[in-house]
């Protein structure tokens, strides 16, 4: 690791403040991603911001249906919820199975979709229940928020200060994880509200996360595993490496839409 | 049997420090003045280096010193070496290229050191290592061992024409092509035997410290063999003479055998740190851990079996192509030679074996033993050639295997190997029995009801531990005897300290040697001390890999042992007034059989220092040493019985049920042992499902971390049924086998047996990951 300056921000603008003053700056959260990308030598910030101590960042707030959760909000923390778990159990199990318990306890959900890995689970949760991401400067819907691999609509001082979505009627996420890392190698959000059903597809696109709209259509018309059947995942545009081809993975994708669609209509709520 | 001695479940002495965090190892280890080292190594796989510029990381802060390959020459420290000669079949010696522990003209693969910057702090001398400017001409670059035996091929080393280290042969070719000539039925099969990378918990770390005033070194290493990285630095790296060198590997984190090896970075810290005069400490982080550590197995095999037409195995014919990466590292001739093609005859009653091995260098890691080291190689053609031969002859496998099992012994196979004992119908039955191996078929039916694959696969494997007969190994081309060495010193108030040769790294040497003890004397094993890995306070010893320290270290004990009691006797009958005869030593107490007269055990160890009354001429003391060369081999082996359920929609492999029955000899200490057995079975089932080293064609290594290398985790494995039958070993005094590397040598073609008897495709590689069973399942659809 190179040298770095280390800050502890108490508040959102003394971080957006310290931002502005520092020359190369970044934010901090559980530190999961750019902590080892610092050892690694392939980052050098002059400054590190660290916004897990700032009260504003931090929880989760449940509303009837809506929801609420702070950028600082651990996946483990976020896991465990037993309110959101009776509202959205899709998203408390989709926390329950990012990494290992480490990175359970230390990343944030802010972390994970500032960084939008093509292979991190939350991207898929936030666009298929159409969340909307609230920053220090605006609020940002999913649909426009993720835009490509690494790549998001944050400006380089944008704060996260929390997510905010309404739950669905149902959702599920069904994810393959890759055998090493255990990031997804396949991870599908469904959630259904009414008639109206959405996909998010994570950890096989090239552009990282998108939604799978054949399905939506199809499954908008006749909700059930069945009726993905006859569902082709073009393996084009699909990521391929040493883990999975995109043949292999277009395979994924589909399986692991009808598990979630099965899930959701195996379950009561 | 006493409540600590052989046969017992001793918990392991050595946990406590372990558990809590108080082990000692290199990297804890500091001297007055240390400072840290880095190394530049090459982002290339091949390539020449035309300049080296270190001006600028000379002036950087905190830097001692920045030194490179071409000084380290000058001082006339030497090439590295592969200490075991292997002939080609057309009698001309293996064809070593050079490898300077820093590279001076060349780099041959990534990781290759080829500048040493020691500075105040590790960090300065990371900053600094990238300050060095190393201006490279890449070369065309081979990583695939068969690819570089091709004409038009790059070439590594000037002395290895065509990349051909040897052209190997065991075994009677005209023999056995006779016998192919003859048979009802021939199977044929191609392997790939997966590369592996060792992944010690603890990474590789060295420690140099020269004493100028002295002109004396200290090394303290990450080693499984102190004495013999001692003897190796001074015969042949010229670094010091051996009365001027001192090797202390304290505790180490796991070896696996990757720690058996002596590598550059601990010549070149020993060496920088008289350069320097500074004592100089490196530590590997686990990326340099990836690329600099010798890896483990690469085989490519073909194999074909012949059988009569009552399936009576009437010859084998192997040929294998063994990458040995960029460098002979120092045991890696021996690999795919003598721990390997010695091993093809397996359990069986086979007449003829031909077997050929070509060795060949790539743009790689070099390659060397790793937990089994040439052993699970050899178990992995054998079983799946039996797996497959069963299956094409339709005949049921576990019978297909005990028609052609040998039954008596002595057994002389024709690959040198002569097995002592064995009972394999013993390990066969017990582990069928357990695994409800008759039942299979109903389990596989109600799977299939919940659309599960289901799928069984066994292997009945054999392999030789207990390294070796000195003059035997001699005479195959081992620079080194293998004997090992002990010293007890009994103290004078009855305290043992028992110093030993073997080196433990996890293997709970500090509990199993002390039961010997506490066996023969009835004393508590807390009140015997394990003292090892010091050359300076042990004399002699070669260390602890395949499976020695059991069949070979521990003997060597019980020699010193028997000296030592002997001697108790003698004194205790002078001062008893008795026959020495009829002196038993029980319980702590050394008694006249028969009268009520005995001494405590610590007053004869008194007696023998005070010296105040000794038989007339005797010395006083009580400690004896003594060293013991085996007579033969051991020959461990029994039978893994694996099984699986696959999801055919992603390809995964869920271990629903796996049974080892081993035969181990007689055991020490059983819960030790099931712990080895634990722990080799997750290492095989690591090779079989999970572990994959892949380089590009560049020579970059892909899997160079956790985020790709996939080490198995607990949910990977199911919860193993061990268990152990027992022929005793007759060639050691304890009559023991060795039950290190078993479980990885055992449980792979077990693994990849069930597999494919599941998706009913035989052509499946190992890894077997989700990607690649899913493949085979869809080749076959
Ligand atoms: C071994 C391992 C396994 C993992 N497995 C998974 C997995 O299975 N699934 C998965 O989804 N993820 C996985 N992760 C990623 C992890 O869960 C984190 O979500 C991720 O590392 C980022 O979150 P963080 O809080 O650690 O962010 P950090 O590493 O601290 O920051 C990441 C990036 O986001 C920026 N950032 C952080 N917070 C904010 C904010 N509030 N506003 C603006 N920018 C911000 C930082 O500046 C930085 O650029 C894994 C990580 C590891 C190390």
């Amino acid at each position: 690791m190179y040298e770095t300056q280390y800050h502890r921000a108490t508040s959102v603008e003394g971080a957006a403040r310290l931002m502005g003053e520092a020359e190369d700056g970044k934010y901090l959260a559980g530190g999961m991603t750019l902590i080892p990308t610092m050892k690694q030598r392939l980052a050098s910030p002059s400054d590190l911001i660290d916004l897990r101590r700032i009260e504003a960042l931090k929880g989760i707030k449940i509303d009837g249906r809506k929801v609420r959760i702070g950028a600082v909000t651990t996946h483990y923390d976020v896991s465990v919820n037993e309110e959101l778990a009776k509202i959205c159990p899709a998203i408390t199990n989709l926390a329950s199975h990012i990494g290992d318990p480490q990175v359970r306890n230390m990343g944030t959900i802010g972390g994970s979709i500032a960084n939008n890995d093509p292979a991190a689970d939350y991207p898929s949760a936030m666009l298929a229940l159409d969340a909307t991401i609230i920053t220090n400067q605006r609020s940002v819907p999913a649909s426009a928020f993720f835009t490509g691999l690494f790549e998001t609509a944050l400006e380089p001082d944008e704060i996260i200060t929390a997510v905010e979505f309404t739950t669905p009627d149902k959702a599920a996420y069904k994810k393959f994880p890759n055998p090493a890392s255990l990031y997804a190698m396949a991870g599908v959000f469904v959630a259904r509200s009414g008639d109206r059903v959405r996909v998010a597809v994570t950890g096989a696109g090239e552009n990282g996360v998108y939604r799978l709209k054949d399905a939506e259509t199809a499954l908008a018309s006749s909700f059930g595993p069945s009726a993905l059947d006859t569902l082709s995942v073009n393996p084009d545009g699909l990521l391929s490496d040493l883990h999975a081809t995109a043949e292999y993975r277009a395979n994924l994708v589909k399986v692991m839409a009808k598990r979630a669609v099965a899930e959701i209509a195996n379950r009561p709520m | 049997m006493g409540v600590e001695g052989i046969g017992a479940r001793v918990l392991r002495k050595e946990d406590k420090r372990f558990i809590t965090g108080k082990g000692r190892y290199t990297d804890d280890m500091v001297v007055p003045g240390m400072k840290h080292a880095a190394f530049v190594r090459s982002p290339h796989a091949h390539a020449k280096v035309t300049s080296i510029d270190a001006e600028a990381a000379k002036k950087m802060p905190g830097v001692i010193g920045v030194l490179t390959g071409k000084e380290l020459k000058a001082d006339g420290i030497g090439n590295l070496i592969c200490g075991w000669m292997v002939h080609s079949k057309d009698g001309s010696p293996m064809k070593m290229g050079a490898w300077s522990p820093l590279a001076t003209d060349a780099v041959r693969y990534v990781g290759d050191a080829v500048v040493i910057v020691v500075a105040d702090t590790k960090g300065q001398a990371r900053d600094a290592a990238e300050a060095v400017e190393v201006t490279y001409e890449e070369l065309p670059v081979v990583v695939n061992a068969v690819a570089a035996m091709k004409q038009g091929a790059p070439q590594l080393h000037p002395e290895a024409s065509g990349n051909l280290i040897f052209d190997w042969d065991l075994g009677d070719e005209k023999a056995t092509s006779d016998a192919f000539a003859k048979a009802a039925h021939v199977t044929k099969l191609d392997i790939v035997n997966n590369r592996l990378v060792p992944n010690a918990m603890e990474p590789r770390a060295t420690l140099g410290v020269y004493d100028a005033a002295e002109d004396h070194f200290t090394c303290w290493t990450t080693s499984q063999n102190p004495h013999v990285a001692r003897l190796v630095m001074s015969a042949f790296y010229n670094v010091a003479p051996e009365n001027k060198l001192r090797v202390i590997a304290p505790d180490v984190g796991g070896g696996f055998g990757s720690k058996i090896f002596i590598y550059p970075e601990e010549v070149i810290c020993l060496w920088a740190s008289k350069k320097t005069g500074v004592p100089v400490k490196w530590a590997a982080d686990r990326s340099e851990s990836f690329l600099a550590d010798a890896h483990g197995r690469d085989h490519a095999t073909h194999a074909e079996i012949a059988f009569d037409k009552d399936n009576r195995i009437v010859g084998l014919k192997v040929q294998t192509v063994a990458n040995f990466g960029a460098y002979m590292s120092l045991f890696s001739s021996s690999v795919p030679t003598y721990l390997y093609a010695t091993l093809l005859s397996g359990q069986y009653d086979i007449p003829a074996i031909h077997a050929n091995v070509k060795a060949v260098y790539t743009n790689t890691a070099p390659v060397d033993a790793y937990r089994g080291a040439g052993r699970p190689e050899a178990s992995f053609v054998v079983e799946r050639i039996m797996e497959t031969a069963a299956r094409e002859l339709k005949v049921s496998p576990a019978e297909l295997r005990r028609k052609n099992f040998i039954r008596s012994f002595p057994h002389q196979t024709p690959v040198i190997m002569t097995y002592d004992a064995g009972d394999f119908d013993a390990t066969l039955d017990a582990a069928t029995k357990a695994a409800d191996y008759a039942g299979f078929e109903k389990r596989r039916d109600e799977a299939a009801k919940r659309g599960k694959l289901r799928g069984i696969g066994m292997s009945c494997y054999i392999e030789a531990c207990g390294i070796a007969p000195s003059a035997a190994v001699g005479s195959l081309g081992a620079g080194v005897g293998l004997w090992e060495s002990a010293e007890v010193r009994v103290n004078a108030v009855g305290t043992i300290e028992i110093l030993t040769g073997s080196h433990s790294h996890g293997q709970g040497h500090e509990t199993t040697f002390a039961q010997l003890a506490a066996e023969r004397f009835g004393v508590p094993i807390d009140s015997v001390s394990i003292v090892h890995g010091d050359t300076d306070k042990v004399q002699m010893g070669m260390g602890t890999y395949g499976s020695r320290s059991g069949a070979v270290g521990m003997s060597a004990i019980v020699k010193a042992l028997d000296k030592v009691e002997a001697k108790a006797k003698k004194i205790a009958a002078h001062l008893l007034e008795a026959d020495e005869a009829d002196i038993e030593i029980k319980n702590g107490d050394v008694k006249v059989a028969g009268t009520d007269k005995s001494l405590p055990w610590f007053q004869v160890a008194l007696a023998a220092y005070t010296a105040h009354n000794l038989p007339s001429g005797m010395e006083p003391g009580l400690k004896e040493g003594a060293f013991y060369d085996p007579s033969n081999f051991t020959f461990p082996g029994g039978c893994h019985i694996c099984e699986v359920e696959i999801d055919p929609d992603t390809g995964t492999t869920e271990i629903v049920q796996f049974v080892a029955a081993d035969d181990f000899g007689k055991i020490i200490n059983p819960m030790i042992v099931e712990g080895q057995v634990h722990g080799g079975l997750a290492q095989g089932i690591g090779q079989a499902l999970l572990e994959g080293t892949h380089y590009d064609d560049s020579g970059q290594l892909l899997t160079a971390s956790y985020m790709d290398y996939t080490m198995p985790r607990a949910q990977n494995l199911p919860s193993f049924n061990v268990m152990t039958t027992e022929t005793v070993c007759p060639s050691n005094p304890l009559g023991i086998k060795g039950c290190g590397e078993a479980g990885a040598i055992g449980s792979p073609p077990a693994v990849i047996n069930a597999i494919t008897d599941a998706i009913h495709n035989n052509d499946l590689t190992m890894p077997a990951t989700p990607q690649i069973v899913w493949a085979a399942i869809q080749a076959v659809k």
